[in-house]
Formats: C-alpha cells, structure tokens, sequence
C-alpha cells in the first residue's frame, strides 16, 4: 500500500503499462515537457523519451483522430484531452472514427485507445470549461465509459483501460487530482462494469460517481446520526452499467436516490431511473429522486457556482424526502 | 529508382489494363444493381477515376497502407480485396468483407494494407496520418497513402494533419483525389485558392499536380514520392486531377455539370481507353487478347453478383455482435 495523490495514481499506472507494453504511448498538450498541465504525466517524459511521450499541437480533432489511426494499426495509444470540454473539437473522431469502427467493419478492426481527461466543474472555470461529459460519452454503443472516485479505483481503472481492446472514456476532476489515499502498490487491476459499494445499509440507496461520492458520503454520515442506515454504491463504471449491483440494492432498501455533477435533462440519473422502472418497479416504495446540477451553464461567481453544482444538503434533503415519504 | 513509361513491359501494362478494367465493370454493376435496388444507402461509384486507384497500388508495397473516403470500392479492389467480398458487402450479405454490417462506406481490408472506408468527410485524414505514425513508432520504412476529394480538402482537420505530419516526419503520402466536384459545389464554387498541391505549403509541405485520367503520370508521380518518402520520411502532396463520369452519388443526376463536358472526358481522356491505345501502339497486346480479358473480367464479375446474390443475409444474431471486443 501506498499513500500517495490520485495524480501520483494516474501516472503510475500509465508508467506501469507502458513498461509492461511497448506499444502504449501518451500524447496530449503540454503532456511532455510541461509535466501535464495537472501534472498527471510528470516525469513520464524523462522515463520513456519522447517517442512515446508526445507534446502535440493545440489540435484536438486532428491527434484524436491520428491517435484512432494508431490504434487501428496496432498501438495503445492514451489521449489526454487538457480537458474533456476539449475533446468536444474531436467528437466525430471519437464516436464515429473510434466507438463505431469495429461494428461497421464486421470485427475486423479495432481500437484500442484511451480518450482520458479531468471532467466535469472545477472551481470558478465557468460554463465553457465546466461540462459533465458523462451521459454524452455513455450514449454510445461501443465506448467504455469510466469515472472513479477513489485513488485504488484511478490507478486499477486506467490500468484496466489501457489494457481493454476498445474504445475507453476515462473521466477524472481536476479537484481529486490532489487527494491523498491508500493505493495498492504493483499490479492492482479494478474490473471495468463493475460498481463498489462503498458502505452498506438498509434504509435507502444513493447511487453517484466521481467527485459526488464525497458529498453522498458526508451526507450519509449526517443521516446516520437521524438513524437512517444509507447503502452507497460508487459506480466506477458509466458503460458498461453495473445493473445488478444497483438492482440488489434497492431490492434491499426499496428505495434510491441518483446523484450526479451533470445536468438533469437525459442525464445518467435518468438512465438509472429508467432501469430501475424496467429492473425494480415493483420494489419501490418511493419514486426514484435525482439529484443533479441545475440546468444552466455553469455560472463564474462564486455563490452561483456553488448553488449550480449538487451540495450536500441537497443530498441529506433528498434522504430525508424520500425516507418521510415511506414512513 | 523512377521507372518511366519504357520500362513497363508488355505483361504489366496488361495486368494495369486489366485491373483498370476490373474497377470500371465493377463499378457499372454496382451502378446497375443499385438500381434494381439490390443496393441501399449511399453507393458512391468511382468511374472515370481507376488509373488513381491502379497508379497507386502499383507503387506500394506489402507493408504500406492505404486509406479512402467513402467513394472506395474501386480502391479497395485495387489494394487486392476480392470482389465477390467487395460486392457481398454492397448486397448487405453475411459474406460481405463487413459481415453486411458496414455497406459501401465502411469497408476493410487491413491484411492488404486497406484501411477503409469512411463516410465522414476528411476523417480518413488524420487516420492515415496515424497509420503513418505507426509505421515509424514500429520503426519500419511502410508508409500510408491517404486519399481524399477536392471537397474534403477545406477541412479543418486536413491541416491540423499537415501540421502535425510535417512537424513529427511522418511518411505519408497526402493523395487529393480533384474530381473537378464536391457533390455538387465545383472546385471554383467552393476553394478561395484551386492549386490543390499547394495546400500543404502553409506546413512545408510539398505538392505536386497529376494528370489522374494516365496511369503512367499517376504511377511516375507516385513512384517518385514513394521513394523520397521512404527515404526522407517526410510527408508528400499529390493533387491528382481526375474525373467521375457519374454523379456524386447514385442519388446525385449531376445536373451542375454539362453532357458535353462528360462526354469530354469519356471521349477523348479516358484512362482504360488511353492504356489501350498505348498498349496497342506499341504493339503489346492484339484484339484477341483484349476480348479475352474483357470475357474474364465479366466472369469475375457474374461470379461475384452470383456469389452476393446467393448469400444470405446476416444472421439476426449479428444485431447484437462486434460492438465489443475481447
């Protein structure tokens, strides 16, 4: 075991694949002799050379489209979107170039790529640099979709991604890059599809990913103290959805509250009520609630940003709306 | 080492003859067959332009690839795909190169170098150039040949191309294919600037401009750049002016154009019909000869709609399959 930042995970998990295989190459801008603009890849540059650690120009359709090329011929490569706002300039390449490639070609060809990058707010970046890509990216049959919260999920996730043989969306936050965990050391894989629940209870199931997992955390620990016994589940995964594990849960706890950083409209919360209408009508003793970013472009100052993006009483309001429901 | 027109012997004139004519019969059968609604969707045929697809091919190696757009058939068949898979796919058949699941558009053939295919207008651009990449991260001296029309060449992704082409050394050999029409916008109606080879200027990038209706320019042209590739590993600009003797499309009744102009073309600069005065002139094949390749060329052909025809389509299964992979 290691403590060590989710940033630290990240590179050290990029670095272990591309010991492990020689076709694995990064490239980005300022990956290389900027460090990252994260740091993410710091001293990747100075370990592998430039070969394989690639500055590229402020072209984001153009590399995501060399790199799908690269992918198609055999090599591994990991694209770095500075950020995930930016690989909106590469979208044909990534879903119609990448995710659709393999079907359309009868499983002759494919990608094995990954599309990674810190996504969704910030802190003050405002709307252009703060959208929550996640329910874009999962829309597509073909692509993987991953977004962890922990540091062990970063590192075993993005190891899992390099190594999986399609298309791979990896979605960080820029505000975890920094957090300190545990991180197993070595070989430390997490299987892509599958969600953790991170605490188990009965009264109650809130399903989120990425940076929402500490919001849902602090406020299940504040429902605990009102004697609500709340199950978390931490979804790792976006596509392919762990739909057992949320099934199982609210089989459990009959009732279950969806957040997420994104917007409502057609927003992965949406998706997970829809299955649970499909998976669990019948186990219900509430309607599902979401809890999401309101629907607006992100706004710059301060206290709007903060009522844009889910906050904890929104969280602990929804567990106490849906728990008095039912009582 | 450039060869010129003198050091093509009798039989590979023939065999140039012979796959130009493969390209064009096949092509008029899918047109055919189109209309017997045998085809769906988007059927983008290549006639008038095969010397481009056979000048080419003759240049290249086991090793290079080769990438398109959507108007592919005639270079897929040229990089060496069977066309019984060729037209199976067009027929939506589980024996088609795609399995049926691709069509016209998205077609492969990775084994012979064939990288598709690609129904997203300058896509295949940055592709190619990451085949390109390839081939030097794998640290071999193959290269890939990226092919794309006098419309896709004011894409933006073109030049982030060029750039990044010129600035890493990639051996790629930038093929504009100018037909004279972006669907139905002319080249004059659409480009600030028609010198199509000097678009790579702004990068470093030199161009050169190619009578595409004659094999021989195509070939010398190609064989030319072939070799500074290989040996610079730099990145190269063919403009190869060239001509569809139909419209854009199977849906497109060409009304931008004139029949004189057409009938220009097919009259006078045909490239199946240049290859066979050359080949006649100088006394490299006889009429009999002709007519015999002619009858097999029309066999492959007839075995290949035979083939398509007699083969199912995929089975309902297939719906649910190749979205992933191991």
């Amino acid at each position: 075991m290691a403590l060590i930042t989710i940033r630290e995970a990240l590179r050290d998990a990029m670095a272990e694949e591309m010991i492990r295989d020689e076709k694995v190459f990064v490239m980005g801008e300022e990956v290389a002799e900027y460090q990252g603009a994260y740091k993410v890849t710091q001293g990747l540059l100075e370990r592998f050379g430039s070969r394989r650690v690639i500055d590229t120009p402020i072209t984001e359709h153009g590399f995501a489209g060399l790199a799908v090329g690269a992918a198609l011929a055999g090599l591994r490569p990991i694209v770095e979107f500075m950020t995930m706002n930016f690989a909106m300039q590469a979208m044909d390449q990534i879903i119609n170039s990448a995710a659709k490639t393999h079907y359309m070609s009868g499983g002759l060809l494919t990608c094995p790529i990954v599309f990674r990058g810190p996504n969704g707010a910030a802190s003050r970046v405002a709307a252009q640099h703060s959208q929550c890509y996640a329910s874009w990216f999962a829309h597509i049959p073909g692509l993987k979709v991953i977004a962890p919260s922990s540091g062990a999920d970063h590192k075993g996730l993005l190891k899992a991604a390099i190594r999986d043989n399609n298309p791979v969306v990896f979605l960080e936050n820029e505000m975890l890059y920094g957090n300190t965990t545990e991180v197993p050391d070595g070989e430390h894989l997490v299987e892509i599809g599958k969600a953790a629940v991170l605490k188990e209870g009965n009264d109650v199931t809130i399903v989120s990913f990425s940076i929402q997992i500490k919001n849902v955390l602090i406020a299940a620990q504040e429902a605990e103290k009102n004697g609500i016994s709340v199950e978390i589940i931490d979804l790792r995964t976006i596509r392919p959805l762990d739909v057992t594990t949320i099934i199982n849960s609210v089989k459990k706890t009959n009732k279950i509250i969806a957040v997420e950083e994104g917007w409502p409209f057609a927003g992965i919360c949406s998706e997970i009520a829809a299955i649970i209408m499909e998976n669990a009508f019948d186990y219900l003793d509430a309607p599902l609630i979401r809890v999401t970013g309101k629907d607006v472009p992100l706004p710059y100052a301060a206290n709007l940003e903060k009522l844009a993006l889910p906050q904890i009483d929104d969280i602990t309001n929804a567990i106490y709306h849906i728990c008095k429901k039912t009582s | 080492m450039v060869r010129r027109n003198k050091d093509i012997d009798s039989a590979n004139a023939c065999r140039y003859y012979e796959e130009m004519l493969l390209l064009r019969r096949f092509e008029e059968k899918a047109g055919q067959l189109y209309s017997m609604g045998l085809i769906g969707g988007f059927c983008h045929l290549y006639i008038g332009q095969e010397a481009v697809a056979i000048g080419i091919q003759a240049a290249l190696k086991s090793g290079d690839s080769v990438i398109t757009s959507y108007r592919d058939h005639g270079i897929m068949i040229a990089t060496g795909s069977e066309p019984k898979y060729v037209m199976a796919e067009l027929l939506g058949r589980a024996t088609g190169c795609s399995k049926g699941k691709g069509g016209s558009m998205h077609m492969f053939d990775p084994a012979k170098g064939f990288f598709g295919g690609h129904g997203i207008v300058g896509a295949q651009v940055p592709i190619g150039t990451g085949l390109a990449f390839a081939a030097k991260y794998n640290n071999t001296d193959n290269l890939c040949v990226t092919i794309f029309g006098d419309g896709a060449v004011n894409q933006g992704q073109v030049y982030e191309s060029f750039n990044m082409a010129k600035l890493w050394n990639l051996p790629v050999i930038y093929v504009v294919e100018n037909n004279g029409y972006a669907m139905g916008t002319s080249t004059s109606r659409a480009s600030s600037v028609t010198d199509f080879f000097r678009r790579g200027e702004s990068f470093g990038i030199q161009g050169r401009q190619v009578d595409g209706m004659n094999f021989f320019a195509v070939y010398e042209a190609m064989q030319d750049a072939v070799a500074k590739v290989r040996k610079n590993n730099e990145p190269l600009l063919l403009e190869v002016q060239t001509y569809r003797y139909r419209g854009h499309s199977m849906s497109d009744p060409a009304k931008y154009r004139s029949k004189d102009e057409v009938a220009e073309y097919r009259e006078k600069r045909d490239p199946i019909e240049q290859m066979k005065d050359y080949m006649l002139k100088n006394k490299l094949i006889n009429d009999s000869a002709l007519i015999d390749i002619e009858k097999k060329i029309k066999k492959i052909i007839e075995d290949a709609v035979n083939f398509s025809q007699e083969s199912p389509e995929p089975n309902v299964s297939e719906l649910y399959t190749d979205i992933y992979t191991k």
